[in-house]
C-alpha cells in the first residue's frame, strides 16, 4: 500500500529501485493512487493506519504474547504495552516516511542520495584525497587514542582492529564478488581455514605467527581452488547457495573432528606475534626492555593494529594492481558477460579459479590474524552470519568499490559497536533495556533498507580500471554489477 | 528390517515437514526466480505463533478437545504467518523487482537475520519445550535382535503429519491447476510481461504466492513443534536450507518435485543418522545440495533451463 502508483508492475521497467520510483512519481499525476483522495495528509494517514494495523497483526503473537519456561511447562505472559508501543512506532514511522519520502515533492532520501552520489561522482580528485587522508588518519590513529582518551584507548584500538579486520575481509571478498562477480556466501570458510591453519601449525609444529602467515594464506588459497573447482559451472544464486553449503560443511567438520581441531572446545593458547623475534611482554628480553621503554600492555594492541593495517593495505594494493593486469581485466569481463568472455578466448575456468584462490588467500591471512589476536578460536566464530556480514559490507559499500568497503565497515561494524555506549537509553526504556541485543536486528534491517534505497551500494560509480586517452566515469547503470555469472 | 522400517517411517515424517517448507521455495523461485532466503525464518515464526496460539487456546481459553484445538491453531497460525510472508515480500523484495539479480538475495539474507533476531529479542533465546500433546500410536511390528527388542511404531503424531501433508498437497495442486489464481501464477511463471499485458495483476499474484508459501510454512512449523516438542529462534536456518535442497533436488519450480525432494531429503537424513553418524547428518544434506546443483541442476522433475543469449 506504499506508493500511490503500483498498478503497473515495476518489474517490467528497466531502471532500478529509487530510480523507478522517481520516474513513476514524475509521470503519475500526484497523489492519485488507488482510492487516493488527492489530499496528501489524508492519504498518508490512511497508509499509516494500514501499516499500523499490519504491525498489530504481525506483533500480536510475537510481541504481545511471550512464552516462557515456567514450573510445569510453558507459561504465557502478555506485554500489551510493548505491543501498543510497537504499533504506534510503526504508525509514526510510516506517516513520516509517507510525508517525507513517498508523497513528498522533494523526498529526503533523494536529496541525501543525490549528495552521496555527487560526492562519489566528484571522486577522481576527491576519492584520491579521501583515500590519502584516511590513510594518514589510520596511521596515527592509535597514538590519537592514547593521547586523547587514555582511559579507554585499549577499547578504541580494539574496535579499530576489528573494523580493519572486516575491511580486509571485505577487500578480499571484493575480488571474488565485486571484480569477478561470483557471489560467495561461504567466504568465512577461508577465514576459518586461515585461523585453524595457524592455530594447528603453532600447536603441532611450534611455528610463530610470521612463519605461519604465508602458509595459512597458501592453505586457504588451496582450499579456494578445491571449493572453486566444482562450482565452475554454476552461476548466480545457485553458486551462492553452494558456497554457503561448503562454508557450513567446513564448520561442521571443524566442530566434529574432535581429535584434530578440538571440536567445540576450540584451540587456545595461540601464540602472539613477535616483533623481529622480540615478544611484546614484560620481561628483560621483551620489546619494551629492548627499546628502553616502559612496559605497557597497550603496546601489543598498537602492534596488532599496525599488523592488520599493513595486511589490509597489502590486500588493497594487490587488488588495485591485479585489476590492471590481464587477469584483473578478465575478472571484470567475466562479471559483465561470461559468454562474451568465452567467445573472446578468455579461459573462464582459470579466471574463476584465480579469483577464488586469491580472494581465499586474503581471507586466510585475515584468519590467522584473527587467531593470533584472539589467542583462542572455536567453530563458533565462523558461522554463516559472519559470511553474511562480510558480504553485506561489500555489497552495501558498492560492489567493486574499495573505498565503499571502508565506509561500509566503519558504518556497520563501528556503528553497531557504538550501541554498547548507549547505556543511558536504559534510563528511558527501563533497566531491562539493553541496546546491544538489538545489534543484529538493526544490522539485518539496515541491509534491507540500504539495499532498497540504493541497490548499487553507497558508492555506486566506479573508476575504470584501464584508461584509453581520457578517463570516463562508469555510471552505475552501465555496469552489470554482481550479476553472478 | 525392523530398524529399516522404523527409519523409513521417521524419514517420511521428517520429509513431509521439509516438503511443506520446500513448496514455498519452489513456488517463489518458479514465479520470480529468486531464492527466498527468509523462508526458513517464516517457518520458524510459524512455529512460534503456533506455540503461543496453542498455549492461548488450551490454557487461557480452556479448550481441551485436541482435534478442535489443532484445527483452530492451524487456521489462525496460517493466517498470521501469511501476514509475515506478505510483509517480507512487500518490504524487501517488491521494491527491488527489476533490479540486478543478486539484490533480492541480499535483502533476503538481511531479512533472515532481522527475523531471527526479532524473535530472539521478543521471545527470548532459550529453547521452548512443549510437552508431547499427542501420544500413542500403532505398533506395526515387534521383533527382537541381538541389540535388544525393537518395536516398529507409527505414532498418531506421524499419521497426523503425513495425512495433513497429503491433504494440503492435494489442495494446493487443485489450487494451482484449477483456479484462476493458479492460472495467473502459471502465466506469471512463463512470462510476466505477457501476463501483465493480458490483464493479470502480477504484483498481486506474486504477493499471493508468498502468502501461500508462508501458510504452508506455518503448518510445517506447527508440525515441527508438535513432533519435536522443542523450538528456538534458530530452527529456521537449517530447516530452510534443507528444504531448499529438497526443492532443488525435486526440480525447482515444480510442486510435486518439492514434495518428492522433501521426502528424499528426510529419508536420506534419517538413514544417514541411523546407519552412519548423527554428527555429520547436516553435512549429508549440504553435500547433496552441492552435488545436485553441480551435476543435476534441473533436479528430478524440473525442466532444464535454457539460456538465452
Amino acid at each position: 500500500m506504499a506508493e500511490s502508483d503500483t498498478n503497473m508492475p515495476t518489474s517490467l521497467q528497466k531502471p532500478v529501485g529509487a530510480q523507478i520510483k522517481r520516474e513513476e512519481r514524475a509521470e503519475a499525476p500526484r497523489n492519485t493512487g488507488p482510492g487516493g483522495t488527492g489530499n496528501k495528509l489524508a492519504d498518508s494517514l490512511r497508509d499509516a493506519a494500514m501499516a499500523a494495523f499490519l504491525a498489530a497483526v504481525l506483533g500480536f503473537f510475537l510481541i504481545g504474547i511471550r512464552t516462557d519456561i515456567a514450573p510445569g511447562g510453558l507459561a504465557l505472559t502478555t506485554r500489551w504495552v510493548a505491543w501498543i508501543v510497537s504499533i504506534l512506532v510503526v504508525f509514526g514511522g510510516r506517516l513520516a516516511l509517507s510525508l517525507l519520502v513517498f508523497r513528498a515533492d522533494h523526498p529526503v532520501t533523494e536529496t541525501l542520495g543525490g549528495k552521496i552520489s555527487s560526492l562519489s561522482e566528484a571522486t577522481p580528485q576527491l576519492g584520491k584525497w579521501l583515500a590519502r587522508a584516511l590513510l594518514v588518519f589510520a596511521l596515527v590513529l592509535p597514538f590519537f587514542f592514547t593521547t586523547f582518551v587514555p582511559g579507554r584507548d585499549r577499547q578504541f584500538i580494539d574496535l579499530a582492529i576489528l573494523i580493519l579486520t572486516y575491511i580486509m575481509l571485505g577487500w578480499g571478498l571484493n575480488i571474488v564478488v565485486g571484480l569477478a562477480g561470483l557471489l560467495d556466501l561461504g567466504y568465512v570458510a577461508f577465514y576459518a581455514v586461515g585461523a585453524y591453519s595457524f592455530a594447528l601449525l603453532a600447536q603441532f609444529f611450534d611455528l610463530g605467527f610470521w612463519m605461519a602467515l604465508p602458509l595459512a594464506g597458501m592453505l586457504a588459497a588451496f582450499w579456494g581452488l578445491i571449493l572453486g573447482f566444482p562450482v565452475l559451472r554454476l552461476r548466480g544464486d545457485y553458486l551462492a547457495i553452494v558456497t554457503l553449503a561448503f562454508g557450513e560443511i567446513i564448520r561442521i567438520v571443524l566442530l566434529n573432528w574432535y581429535e584434530f581441531t578440538g571440536g567445540p572446545d576450540g584451540i587456545s593458547g595461540i601464540p602472539k606475534p613477535t616483533f623481529f623475534g622480540l615478544e611484546l611482554s614484560r620481561g628483560d628480553d621483551g620489546f619494551a626492555a629492548f627499546f628502553g621503554l616502559e612496559y605497557s600492555p597497550i603496546h601489543r594492541f598498537i602492534y596488532l593494529y599496525y599488523i592488520i593495517l599493513v595486511l589490509a593495505l597489502i590486500t588493497n594494493f594487490v587488488t588495485m594492481r591485479l585489476r590492471r593486469l590481464p587477469i584483473g581485466r578478465a575478472w571484470e569481463a567475466l562479471r559483465e558477460d561470461e559468454i562474451a568472455c568465452r567467445s573472446l578466448g578468455i579461459n573462464t575456468r582459470n579466471t574463476k579459479l584465480t579469483a577464488f584462490a586469491i580472494g581465499a588467500m586474503f581471507g586466510g591471512f585475515a584468519g590467522s590474524f584473527f587467531a593470533t589476536r584472539q589467542g583462542f578460536i572455536s567453530p563458533e566464530s565462523f558461522t554463516f552470519l559472519e559470511s553474511a556480514i562480510i558480504l553485506a559490507i561489500v555489497v552495501l559499500g558498492g560492489l567493486g568499490s574499495q573505498i565503499g568497503v571502508v565506509i561500509a565497515s566503519v558504518v556497520m561494524i563501528g556503528g553497531i559497536e557504538m550501541l554498547r555506549n548507549l547505556g543511558f537509553l536504559s534510563n528511558v526504556f527501563g533497566s531491562g533495556f539493553d541496546p546491544v541485543q538489538y545489534r543484529m536486528l538493526i544490522f539485518g534491517l539496515a541491509m534491507v533498507f540500504i539495499m532498497v534505497w540504493k541497490p548499487r551500494g553507497l558508492i555506486s560509480t566506479r573508476e575504470p580500471s584501464v584508461v584509453l586517452k581520457e578517463k570516463k566515469q562508469i555510471g552505475a547503470d552501465m555496469v552489470a554489477q554482481g550479476e553472478g555469472h | 528390517m525392523d530398524y529399516f522400517l522404523q527409519q523409513l517411517i521417521n524419514g517420511l515424517t521428517l520429509g513431509s515437514i521439509y516438503g511443506l517448507i520446500a513448496i514455498g521455495y519452489t513456488m517463489v523461485y518458479g514465479i520470480i526466480g529468486m531464492i527466498n532466503f527468509a523462508h526458513g525464518d517464516i517457518f520458524m515464526i510459524g512455529a512460534f505463533i503456533s506455540l503461543a496460539l496453542f498455549l492461548l487456546v488450551t490454557s487461557v481459553l480452556g479448550f481441551a478437545f485436541l482435534p478442535v484445538v489443532l484445527l483452530i491453531v492451524i487456521v489462525i497460525a496460517m493466517l498470521f504467518t501469511s501476514a509475515w510472508g506478505w510483509t517480507v515480500e512487500r518490504l524487501a523484495y517488491r521494491p527491488l523487482r527489476g533490479s540486478f539479480r543478486l539484490a533480492p538475495l541480499i535483502t533476503a539474507i538481511g531479512m533472515s537475520i532481522a527475523l531471527q533476531n526479532f524473535v530472539q529479542i521478543t521471545q527470548g533465546a532459550r529453547v521452548k519445550p512443549l510437552p508431547p500433546q499427542i501420544q500413542g500410536g500403532i505398533t506395526l511390528m515387534e521383533g527382537s535382535t541381538a541389540a535388544g527388542d525393537i518395536v516398529v511404531r507409527l505414532s498418531y503424531m506421524q499419521i497426523i503429519i503425513i495425512v495433513t501433508t497429503v491433504v494440503l498437497m492435494a489442495g494446493f495442486s487443485l489450487l494451482i491447476s484449477r483456479t484462476s489464481l493458479g492460472r495467473a501464477q502459471r502465466a506469471c511463471e512463463q512470462d510476466r510481461k505477457m501476463a501483465a499485458l493480458l490483464g493479470v495483476n502480477v504484483d498481486r499474484t506474486i504477493s499471493l504466492t508468498f502468502v501461500m508459501g508462508a501458510a504452508l510454512a506455518a503448518v510445517a512449523g506447527l508440525m515441527f513443534l508438535l513432533f519435536y516438542g522443542v523450538i528456538d529462534f534458530y530452527i529456521g536456518f537449517l530447516a530452510g536450507i534443507k528444504a531448499f535442497t529438497a526443492a532443488v533436488l525435486g526440480g525447482i519450480g515444480s510442486l510435486p518435485g518439492a514434495m518428492l525432494g522433501g521426502l528424499l531429503i528426510g529419508l536420506i537424513e534419517v538413514f544417514w543418522s541411523g546407519y552412519f553418524t548423527v554428527e555429520y547428518k547436516d553435512v549429508a544434506a549440504f553435500s547433496i545440495l552441492a552435488i545436485v546443483l553441480i551435476f543435476l541442476p534441473s533436479g528430478l522433475l524440473g525442466k532444464p533451463e535454457v539460456e538465452k543469449v
